[in-house]
């Protein structure tokens, strides 16, 4: 019998259809892959299962657990079938914990609601539960506080909510969207032993069909609130059908081709044995040893050239950024812009020289004031020209500048809310390139999109630093970004760069271990991908002998 | 047979909430009696009449009358201009110098941000009563000084607020690339702070607005703000104490007319915080 049978569902938020004739089933101890780009309804499917629908959803159809019809819109009923029989793990592990409980409560919390155990009783179930998503207690206590933890150990956290009562049915909404690879490929791994474990059943929701298809048994592709396709997992890479499942492949495994360059002349930006040291709080008599984020680092970028800089999160990539763009002071060391001091220069001086490096931020939806237009954000930069163009002057340059980089002249007079995450990266590479720069720094610019819209703008990135014969500078864990647009890569770790080397060199011949885990970490479709790209280039694809 | 429908049990916000609309017009009431006592009111509010003391609520005299005779309705009318400018100019000193401050202790942390914010943690914990009446004392009492009074204390409450937003927007990614456009970190908080603010500060005027006429109420009843024969719904409540047992319209009236204005206000602020927060203004489309 099925853990989940869903037969016929409609759901529709305000007359508006989201969900239309979707009919799913899942078998115990099956993975189910369900993908799609972002609004194709994938999540208001998990909401429907667990009777999470916004309000003012109207349903019809079945969902049935385990041959048992779902209490769909009765709220008291469906919390006793939350977290008891359906377990949820949601994309964002910050929020989904309570951050004034202890890992061990928030667990034990989730027992005592539904099982009539003593507290003493549902900590020996925590403690059991964490200790299975390999937060031992004698290493990780369960009075720890979730921001003790990192971002990995706390979705660890959240899955032993999900799973303490051992529920038949598991869902995992993009689990390890908002985590670097390795910590990904690590989420990952841990819930698919669990599922092999407790033999319940997992939807693993996401937008990426390179993740699912290591993770997966069988995937279903949603469109436009539609299951479109149904397919076994070995089916991914050869046989999909549908013109949606075919483009999210695609997606999910693709390299720009973009011009390789040695990068000749003098350096565009010279780093000069960077440190930035956080001072720790104050104990009872003593400042304990500041917190060294980035250790002694160096490097250059020629013009035209593209530099990746990888590593994990928390690895000091961020914080090197900053200082590279004088936007945080670095405790010793020093940045040249075009040849003239950079970091430590005069106000004026600074801000002469902004003109040639501007960035481009992780997340599209902070990176706009709210109020301006459109043309307003893209025409800041103007500020730091000696001669500023009038309004008119101003306006084509605004025009000119979206079209490059795919925008229509007409978004100039729109607000940033009204574009999707895509749209707003595209806004911010027209901010950072209205001035002309020479170095473009970009932090973790894709990581924040879905697959679809990582491949537009990675393509757009190749192609505008073809036409403009850019610099980028860019941090990043994914390495389908590395391969995509770096000629060389450093890797980064606890602040300092431990290899670095041409791109081509870096992937066939990995040497430090903090390389290989990212390489290793990356999903396997991509890996191939990666494989053929290079013996496109005549390097040999050594990516199976990691 | 056609599957079960279910419906969702929901409600979606109305456009303008009850309580901004009820706000308004409460508020709207006193500024239009404000208004019309510039012009007329039904007795003159100066005139004393004492063979007409101490009348209770009549066509006549809808209020009443006090112990000098004069109509309770027009002092009340008049004594509205009093309260009204009394609380705006001192929300106004208050905005004036304490948002420029917030932001100054925001831009630049550090010393700026320690001296500023303890100055402003001392005139916070003086008790407000005690400097009206040091003030009082070096320049008499008015309505100037009542002004001076209350408006410094509401300078801490609109520098900390204000300091505190500030704050979280400065780590913001549109402020990091003003600064990689130039800017400098006061035309920063011009630019991208202060309107992105402006939403909360209105909220907080209104409750500041609303503390400042009680505020005047209470120094016009001790005797430290207007000064007759100038009305002032404070003064009219203080006199009114010794005859509540024989003539309580006097202290009901001036009561209802500042429980009405606060009222309103608070409402209005509450609802105006609602329809002002962006993010129940402009959803993220995706």
């Amino acid at each position: 019998m099925s853990v989940l049978a869903i037969d016929g569902l409609n759901v529709a938020v305000d007359g508006k259809p989201i969900l239309t004739a979707l009919s799913l089933t899942i078998a115990p101890g099956e993975i189910l892959g369900l993908v799609g780009v972002s609004g194709c309804g994938k999540s208001m499917t998990a909401h429907a299962v667990m009777g999470l629908l916004p309000a003012g959803a109207t349903v019809s159809g079945s969902i049935d657990l385990l041959g048992q019809p779902l209490p769909l819109t009765d709220d008291t009923a469906m919390q006793a079938i939350r977290g008891r029989d359906i377990g949820i793990v949601f994309q964002e592990p910050m929020t989904a914990l309570n951050p004034l409980m202890t890992i061990g409560d928030q667990v034990a919390e989730t027992v005592r609601l539904h099982t009539a155990v003593s507290q003493r009783e549902a900590l020996e179930v925590a403690r059991r539960t964490l200790a299975r998503v390999d937060l031992p207690e004698d290493r990780f206590p369960l009075t720890r506080y979730p921001h003790e933890l990192s971002g990995g150990q706390r979705q660890r956290v959240a899955i032993a909510v999900a799973i303490a009562l051992t529920p038949r049915l598991l869902i995992a909404d993009e689990p390890s969207t908002s985590l670097d690879v390795t910590t990904q490929s690590r989420i990952l791994d841990l819930l698919k032993r669990l599922v092999r474990e407790d033999g319940m059943a997992l939807i693993l929701i996401s937008h990426d069909l390179a993740v699912v298809a290591d993770t997966a048994d069988r995937v279903a592709v949603m469109d436009a609130g539609e299951v479109v396709e149904q397919a076994p997992v070995g089916r991914i890479a050869s046989g999909m059908a549908h013109p949606r499942s075919q483009r999210l492949l695609a997606d999910a495994v693709h390299l720009p081709r973009r011009q390789a360059r040695a990068g000749e002349g003098p350096p565009v930006l010279q780093v000069d044995g960077i440190v930035r040291d956080y001072p720790a709080s104050m104990r009872l008599f003593r400042r304990a040893p500041p917190t060294r984020a980035v250790d002694d680092v160096s490097l250059i970028v020629r013009p035209g050239e593209s530099v990746g800089l990888v590593g994990g999160s928390g690895c000091g990539k961020s914080t090197l950024l900053r200082t590279v763009l004088a936007l945080d002071r670095p405790t010793s060391g020093s940045v040249r812009v075009m040849g003239e001091p950079f970091t430590g220069a005069r106000r004026s001086e600074q801000k002469r020289l902004r003109r040639h490096i501007q960035m481009v931020f992780q997340d599209p939806y902070g990176s706009f004031d709210p109020r301006w237009r459109v043309e307003q954000l893209v025409s800041e930069n103007f500020h730091l020209l000696e001669v500023r163009p009038d309004a008119g002057e101003g306006r084509r340059r605004v025009d000119a500048m979206l079209d490059q980089v795919g925008l229509a002249a007409a978004d100039a007079d729109r607000h940033p809310h009204e574009f999707s995450g895509g749209q707003r990266q595209r806004i911010a590479l027209a901010r950072a390139l209205i001035t002309r720069p020479e170095i473009v720094v970009l932090d973790e610019a894709v990581s924040a999109l879905d697959v679809s819209t990582r491949a537009q703008i990675l393509t757009l990135l190749a192609d505008l630093s073809d036409r403009l014969g850019l610099s980028y500078l860019f941090a990043t864990h994914d390495m389908a970004m590395v391969r995509a647009i770096s000629d060389r890569v450093l890797v980064m770790e606890n602040g300092r760069i431990v290899e670095s080397g041409a791109t081509a060199d870096i992937f066939a011949n990995p040497a430090h271990a903090c390389t290989r885990a990212l390489l290793a970490a990356t999903p396997r479709l991509l890996r191939d991908s990666l494989a053929r790209d290079r013996s496109q280039d005549g390097v040999l694809p050594t990516v199976e002998t990691l | 047979m056609s599957p079960p429908v279910m419906t969702r049990p929901g409600r979606t916000a109305p456009r303008l909430s009850p309580a901004l609309v009820v706000g308004l017009a409460l508020t709207g009431l006193i500024v239009a009696v404000a208004l019309i006592s510039l012009v007329w009111t039904p007795w003159d509010v100066e005139a004393i009449r004492i063979a007409d003391r101490l009348q209770p609520p009549s066509p006549v005299h809808w209020m009443g009358t006090d112990h000098f005779g004069r109509d309770v309705l027009s002092m009340i009318m008049a004594g509205s201009r009093n309260s009204l400018v009394v609380a705006l100019v001192a929300v106004g000193v208050g905005a004036g110098f304490g948002v420029p401050l917030g932001l100054l202790s925001a831009a630049r942390r550090g010393l700026i941000d320690e001296a500023v914010m303890r100055v402003n943690d001392l005139i916070f914990a003086f008790p407000a009563l005690l400097v009206a009446v040091m003030i009082t004392a070096v320049s008499g009492p008015g309505v100037i000084n009542a002004i001076i009074a209350i408006g410094i204390f509401n300078i801490p409450v609109f520098a900390r607020v204000t300091r505190g937003s500030a704050l979280s927007l400065w780590t913001r990614d549109y402020v990091l690339a003003a600064q990689t456009a130039g800017k400098s970190r006061t035309l920063i908080s011009m630019q991208h702070i202060l309107p992105n603010l402006f939403s909360l500060l209105v909220v907080q005027a209104s409750i500041q607005f609303a503390l400042g006429i009680v505020a005047e109420a209470g120094l016009s009843y001790v005797g430290l703000g207007a000064q007759p024969p100038m009305p002032s719904w404070g003064r009219m409540l203080s006199e009114a104490q010794t005859m509540i047992g024989f003539a309580p319209w006097l202290a009901v009236f001036p009561g209802l007319a500042i429980v009405t204005i606060v009222l309103g206000l608070s409402l209005a602020g509450d609802g105006l915080g609602e329809r002002l927060d962006p993010r129940l203004r402009q959803g993220r489309s995706q």
